[in-house]
């Protein structure tokens, strides 16, 4: 059943746009235009939308890969413009799942791990224990010492999940996670996906087509000609 | 640990291009080591023929090579005679061909001369030393190529010879040398009345600045400098010595260019992996230390290849007897650190360019880079 975005939030907004606009090619391909969102600490939310609607975009102005023209980003209350703590963001704040995996085809599975936590600077002891207790949970702890090209699709894609939660990011930002996936596969890797993000009280931003994956999130966020249309909840 | 797999795996995944990296910084270090090693053994070897049994050089002032020096034969008898000075010999260098040896080097000496006295003779007497104007003293080296042994006739530029003894330095540049009576050679040479330089060894070394002092007042037209003075400030052996750096320099400069173009190849390469970096938090200096580390694997593996290579050259060249004595295996522990410093830095340097571009790649766009 959906239900109107007004329903009275009590929880604290932990990513926020407001009035965003991005082009690319000096101005003539406008991709963002007057982008107003909000979306509440450990909500999950689906950004839904026919290619090149901005879902990418959006995703990368978030974390802090890309520059507005216009208007304002907030992550976890704090302004994020270029004069920020970018390396903060990206190492504590919020982490990355992407449609291709994006892992370092020579390394292990733990060692595509461990590179986060090399980035921050975080012991080897407690990334190991966080690397065990992540592929416990997404079932890829006999895998560990495994290179990545030995992985399955599957696999691969939960790696990247362990990768992007090792430093133990309060916001997830995926795109398309499960869009080179098979279909059983893909609604496997999205099961973990949630379960983790829900146990670890992760607010969750997705990008995706799969519209039935798309309304097991909390709130599904339909955009359009680089437009949000609408805001929903999906359950 | 994780940083130096990125460092490895980088280099493993090109393992040609690394290779061809580390040979090209190699070769460049095999290449300094052996002519700066080739240059200063001659420099060495030279320096020593001036300090055999001597340790002050007195020769004309502002020459540019000792070969022009004109020295008044009998300054050095006046010069022998101060009381602060042991012994002075006057010494005439030459150069002459012969038929098939375009350079022979000839030492115009008194029998006095520590050459004629220290050495060991092989064949010959040293007391008969400038009996004749005709005779002549030859190295075991020149003895050799000019096919020559005792009582035998050599042909030295327009002028015969008679072979009156053999003789063994320790200096391979002496050793291939003609020894004549510093008459003869005064003759030989149209420079009657002179010697090139005089070589002076004093009752006691910290007389030196008297001495050098007393050279001024009575020929202000001569200079004394001590051995190592002299050596450090020989314009022919600084010319020679800085030829050397630069012809050493210039290999380096090709290895740092190889490197430059590994390294670019590496981060053109790898654009995608550079920026997952990034997403995961690796800050702009972390990203350069990966790609300097590269650099400095290659130039590291190239330095110690290269020392390796090249005191093995050495030994080999050390083993050609028209080469003995200007050869010495025994590398100095500074000119190893420099030659290493300088791979090094070349390394680095070659990838400052492919490091900065790596620092700028944006992951937003490097990651839709396919």
């Amino acid at each position: 059943m959906r239900v109107d975005l007004e329903v009275a939030e009590t929880r604290p907004v932990a990513l926020r746009a407001v009035d965003l606009w991005k082009s690319y090619d000096e101005g003539t391909v406008a991709v963002l235009k007057s982008v107003d969102c909000e979306v509440f600490a450990g909500q999950t939310v689906a950004l839904c939308g026919p290619s090149g609607c901005g879902k990418s975009t959006l995703l990368h102005l978030f974390g802090g890969l890309d520059w507005p023209d216009r208007g304002l980003i907030a992550v976890n209350g704090v302004e994020i413009d270029r004069h920020s703590n970018l390396l903060r963001l990206l190492r504590h704040e919020v982490g990355f799942v992407f449609q291709l995996h994006n892992l370092i085809p020579d390394l292990t599975l733990a060692e595509n791990c461990l590179i986060p936590t090399v980035a921050a600077g975080v012991d080897r002891q407690t990334a190991m224990t966080r690397i065990r207790e992540l592929a416990e949970r997404t079932g890829v702890s006999h895998r560990l010492n495994h290179r990545i090209q030995k992985l399955s699709g599957g696999e691969r894609q939960r790696t990247a999940l362990c990768r992007a939660l090792m430093n133990r990011p309060k916001i997830l930002l995926a795109d398309e996670p499960t869009g080179s996936l098979d279909e059983q596969t893909s609604n496997m890797v999205f099961d973990l996906l949630l379960d983790v993000v829900t146990a670890e009280g992760i607010t969750l931003l997705m990008a995706t087509h799969d519209r039935s994956l798309a309304m097991r999130c909390d709130r599904l966020v339909e955009m359009h000609d680089g437009k949000i249309l609408e805001h929903a909840y999906a359950r | 640990m994780i940083f130096l797999k990125l460092i490895v795996t980088n280099l493993r995944r090109h393992g040609i291009r690394s290779l061809i990296s580390v040979a090209g910084i190699a070769f460049s270090v095999a290449a300094m080591l052996t002519v700066v090693t080739i240059l200063q053994g001659a420099i060495g070897m030279f320096s020593r023929i001036l300090s055999n049994d001597s340790e002050v050089i007195v020769f004309e002032r502002d020459v540019s090579d000792l070969f022009f020096s004109n020295v008044p034969v009998d300054a050095a008898a006046q010069i022998s005679s101060w009381p602060i000075v042991a012994h002075a010999n006057p010494v005439l260098f030459g150069i002459v061909s012969s038929e098939g040896h375009p350079i022979i080097t000839c030492f115009g000496v008194t029998p006095a001369d520590a050459r004629i006295q220290k050495a060991e003779w092989f064949l010959g007497d040293r007391s008969n030393f400038a009996q004749n104007t005709d005779d002549v003293v030859l190295g075991t080296r020149a003895a050799q190529f000019l096919s020559a042994s005792l009582g035998s006739r050599v042909q030295i530029g327009h002028a015969t010879f008679h072979v009156i003894g053999v003789l063994k330095t320790a200096n391979g540049f002496e050793d291939g040398g003609v020894f004549m009576p510093l008459a003869s050679a005064q003759s030989f040479f149209h420079k009657e009345g002179t010697s090139s330089v005089i070589t002076v060894k004093l009752r006691n070394k910290d007389a030196f600045a008297t001495f050098k002092n007393m050279i001024a007042a009575k020929y202000p037209d001569l200079i004394a400098l001590e051995d190592t003075e002299f050596t450090r400030s020989y314009s022919q052996f600084r010319i020679l010595k800085a030829t050397a750096w630069a012809v050493g320099g210039c290999g380096l400069l090709l290895g740092g260019l190889g490197v430059a173009n590994t390294m670019i190849m590496s981060v053109f390469t790898r654009i995608r992996e550079i920026a997952i970096l990034r997403v995961n938090g690796f800050s702009h200096m972390q990203i350069g230390g990966v790609i300097f580390g590269e650099s400095a694997f290659v130039s590291v593996f190239g330095a110690v290849a290269g020392l390796l290579f090249g005191t093995c050259f050495l030994y080999a060249l050390k083993l050609i007897p028209a080469l003995d004595g200007y050869v010495d295996t025994n590398l100095h522990p500074l000119l190893v650190l420099i030659v290493l410093l300088l791979a090094l830095l070349t390394g680095v340097a070659g990838s400052l360019y492919p490091a900065v571009y790596a620092m700028r790649v944006r992951a937003v766009e490097a990651l839709r880079f396919e």
